[in-house]
């Protein structure tokens, strides 16, 4: 089977997002200044060929762990779907 | 005693230091590229700065998968030594070979520019013979150089003496004001636990020779030179 990830990876709250606080900031610019806290991560979609949904999970587990994510710095979701 | 310089794809300081290293510190070195799995009998490792696969997904992420990497692990865990400027400190990083990450500068701007720092302490290879308390000015080049590492992994790298360099003013005061990036601790430079894998951002090899103007980074490599041939 065929199954389809969709992968969110973030910087941790606990980090200064540069990119973020500059999109926050140009916000203001636009004339939206309630607009606040932009966090910028990015998306990876994949596809996995895999027995079970499960299975599919757990390779995009550890995909992320060894290189999408640095868990040092970023945390990550990931959302399986079949295709 | 031999240095080996990997090349990966997007390095681009490669022959700054090879250069440094056999016409200014006359030593022998041998290219080695990427792909490689062999170190050539190397004995002192250098990964150069650059943009390694572009800095595609993070700097230095896609580089530690390459070939060559597994050597310089096996090396690495045997004591041998491993230096990493700038595109090769974030490859340490990601390879787990060092500890802590490398972000985008807090200003999200690519900096490059002349900087100070100061050595903080002599027990490593790399700044043995440096006086703690001389500003060297050495350049820095790079978008992703913001050294952060957790609470208590950064009390260990205080307590162990693996933190080899600090961004300081010209008057040498480690302050606020002369962090060019968001560094923890103005961190520019640290070791592993076994002191002899070591990490920088700023480019000593764009400071070793008098025609650049600029040679504070000389003392580096003569201290490296020193030390293990001697």
């Amino acid at each position: 089977m065929k199954f389809k990830a969709e992968i969110d990876i973030m910087p941790l709250k606990a980090l200064l997002d540069p990119q973020g606080k500059a999109v926050t900031a140009s916000m203001k610019n636009l004339g939206l200044p309630e607009i606040n806290n932009v966090r910028i991560g990015k998306h990876i979609s994949l596809e996995i060929e895999s027995s079970s949904k499960e299975e599919a999970r757990s390779k995009a587990d550890e995909a992320c762990k060894k290189l999408l994510a640095n868990q040092i710095m970023e945390s990550y979701e990931v959302g399986i779907f079949e295709v | 005693m031999k240095f080996g310089v990997i090349i990966f794809p997007g390095s681009n300081c490669d022959e700054d230091m090879i250069y440094v290293l056999e016409s200014k510190m006359q030593q022998k070195v041998e290219r080695l590229w990427h792909k490689e799995r062999d170190l050539k009998n190397c004995d002192f490792i250098i990964l150069p700065g650059g943009f390694s696969y572009g800095d595609y997904l993070r700097s230095g992420a896609i580089a530690r998968f390459s070939p060559i990497m597994e050597k310089v692990m096996e090396h690495a865990a045997k004591g041998g030594f491993v230096f990493g400027v700038c595109n090769g400190f974030q490859i340490l990083c990601e390879a787990g070979l060092l500890p802590g990450a490398l972000l985008h500068n807090s200003n999200q701007k690519f900096i490059c520019k002349n900087v100070y720092l100061r050595a903080q302490t002599n027990q490593s290879l790399l700044t043995a013979n440096i006086d703690l308390n001389k500003p060297l000015k050495i350049p820095i080049a790079h978008g992703e150089g913001r050294f952060y590492a957790g609470e208590n992994l950064l009390k260990e790298l205080n307590s162990n003496n693996q933190i080899l360099f600090r961004y300081c003013g010209e008057d040498g005061k480690i302050s606020e004001e002369a962090n060019p990036n968001g560094s923890l601790e103005n961190i520019a430079g640290i070791c592993n636990s076994g002191k002899n894998i070591f990490g920088m951002m700023p480019h000593p090899e764009r400071a070793a020779d008098a025609e650049l103007g600029n040679t504070d980074g000389r003392i580096l490599f003569e201290s490296i030179v020193g030390l293990v041939n001697a």
